[in-house]
């Protein structure tokens, strides 16, 4: 049921039923301090029981109160924005280090993988930058970044808010001590995720078939291990962020399934950019631009050899990863061991 | 002259952000000053000093640090104008959840950061509450699960506000931020306009140096806690 009249209908529902509807405005309600009003009379009356001295400490009176009140459930309540609906971007090219052209237009759709690679230093966080802030010709690089083919004005690129890009990397942790349940349910509140149930399940699901071992959803996320919380954050950018494109900046060695995680994420429609230095990743993305001298030096289409080339390199990855488990486990490496993995 | 106010929790990053901010608009050096309002003690000075960016530091020492800015801000904004800047940045820390040293019409931020926990944007009020612009660091060591709860919680307060994330150490995201600040009005005074809130009240006997506990001692404007008996 869509309410037509809000505003109405606060005014005359008992403020029980407002908040079954609208769960989330029982935050608002505390938010106040107010959360211990009658809820059997709509909010006006409720409101006659409210403190005074509250109210004015946060500088409002009962009339602001149902104002804010009102806002703050249209605000929570209103359809995604159109950030989400990101199609395509398109990279123009711009200048690098020496203030030569980067002749480049690079269109990039939904559920495709670009790998960002060059050395250390190079240029590759720029480049990440100027997506983040949409670029319009107007930073160190004179890049311009469109969004479905189109130009953005600044109030467009004020609007994102942030919510255009979702980024993970090496460094990222878990802060909140909580469940991982606990977690995901607090991230698809947020997102007023309305099957959160399904999602959180879903979610937790994934983030295990990713990671080397399984944890259970009573795991605090601040104990997983470094390939568990990788998996984790995966997975949850992937089923519960808002954002349409993904920067992933050095996930190699995180002891998951990196050609899987990423995959994963190109089937969830997202546009995705992962800076590595790793063979493996850089040649599973569709493909892959070259940053050389802080400007973007070329692009190159992942050859069908480089793409049959990846069995062998899952090989050799394999290998390295089976070496990694036989010294944790205290074992020795012998030559007879190597061999029998060529 | 545009003035800017930014106010944000203690350790919060307000100085990195505004250091790499003045760096990334490219204006010629002393063209952008900054006054900070601090309690007891600051260090921030030296680290603007090293950016080569003009800098004032003012102590509000007993008195509480809403007032003391807003009886000092407009000779701040006249020191800027005489000292020939074309922008001044105002830093004061929010002591208390309830300082907001914000004023109607002048571009107002408040920085806060992803460590600080998540439900703090609930918890602290005004500061956040008027900002136009909230400013959000350390989001490279978060998850983006915690990052996206952090804004959801940061809008429950300020639905209107900008929320724009910044690395107070690689200065990412300051270009935007700095696109914001461009949009600030230009203003020659401060003089009759007003505060976007109340500053807290505080007039009553410990304001002025009383030191002793007990009822004898408690006069002028008083708040007292209600205990309930369990």
């Amino acid at each position: 049921m869509i309410i037509d009249d809000l505003e109405a209908y606060i005014e005359t529902e008992p403020l029980k039923e407002v908040l079954r509807k609208y769960p989330i405005a029982t935050d608002f309600l505390a938010n106040y301090r107010l959360d211990t009003l009658s809820e059997e009379v709509p909010l006006p009356q409720a409101l006659q029981e409210a403190d005074e001295e509250v109210l004015s400490e946060f500088g409002i009176d009962r009339h602001i109160v149902l104002q804010n009140f009102y806002e703050f459930i249209k605000t929570f309540t209103q359809s995604e924005t159109a950030c989400e609906v990101v199609s395509s971007i398109t990279i123009h090219g711009g200048l690098n280090k020496f203030r030569k052209p980067e002749n480049i237009s690079l269109t990039v759709s939904a559920g495709e993988v670009i790998s960002v690679v060059g050395p250390t230093g190079s240029g590759k966080s720029r480049l990440l930058n100027d997506i983040e802030c949409l670029a319009q010709r107007d930073t160190p690089t004179g890049r311009q970044i469109l969004i479905n083919g189109a130009e953005l004005d600044e109030i467009q690129r004020f609007e994102m808010d942030g919510k255009l890009v979702a980024q993970l990397s090496q460094n990222m942790n878990f802060v909140m001590d909580l469940s991982v349940r606990k977690f995901l349910e607090m991230h698809a509140k947020s997102r007023l995720t309305p099957n959160a149930c399904e999602v959180v399940e879903k979610c937790i699901l994934c983030a295990n078939r990713l990671a080397g071992e399984a944890f259970s959803e009573d795991t605090l996320v601040t104990q997983l291990s470094g390939g568990q919380s990788r998996a984790l954050m995966i997975a949850d950018t992937a089923y519960m962020s808002a954002s349409p494109i993904v920067l992933i900046d050095e996930i190699e060695n995180a002891g998951i399934d990196r050609r899987q995680a990423i995959d994963l994420l190109a089937k969830r429609e997202k546009i995705i950019f992962v800076s590595t230095h790793d063979p493996l990743l850089a040649l599973s993305a569709d493909k892959r631009i070259i940053i050389k001298n802080g400007g973007i030096e070329k692009v190159i289409e992942t050859s069908d050899e480089e793409r049959e080339s990846l069995i062998a390199i899952e090989k050799l990855d394999n290998t390295l990863q089976m070496l990694r488990n036989r010294l944790r486990a205290g074992e020795l490496i012998t030559n007879e061991l190597l061999n029998s993995y060529k | 002259m545009k003035l800017i106010t930014i106010a944000g929790p203690p350790s919060s990053g307000k100085t990195s952000v505004i250091v790499k901010l003045i760096q990334c608009m490219n204006k010629p050096q002393g063209s952008i000053g900054v006054v900070k309002f601090d309690c007891l003690t600051s260090f921030d000075n030296l680290s603007y000093e090293e950016a080569g960016i003009p800098i004032q530091t003012g102590f509000s020492g007993k008195i509480c640090p809403d007032h003391y800015f807003v009886s000092n801000i407009d000779d701040a904004v006249q020191w800027g104008i005489q000292s020939g800047f074309d922008m001044l940045i105002t830093e004061s820390a929010g002591l208390c959840n309830r300082c907001s040293p914000y004023i109607n019409g002048i571009l107002s931020i408040c920085v806060i950061d992803n460590l600080s926990g998540v439900n703090t944007p609930r918890k602290i009020g005004p500061m956040l509450k008027f900002a136009d612009i909230v400013v959000v660091t350390k989001g490279d060591i978060v998850s983006q699960a915690e990052r996206e709860v952090f804004a959801f919680n940061i809008k429950q307060v300020n639905s209107g506000a900008k929320i724009v994330g910044v690395n107070g150490i690689t200065g990412q995201g300051t270009f935007l931020l700095s696109k914001y600040l461009q949009r600030a009005r230009d203003i020659q005074t401060l003089k009759n306009m007003k505060l976007r809130f109340t500053t807290p009240a505080a007039v009553c006997s410990y304001c002025t140096g009383e030191t002793k506990i007990g009822e004898a001692y408690q006069m002028g404007m008083m708040k007292k806690m209600e205990f309930k008996q369990l």
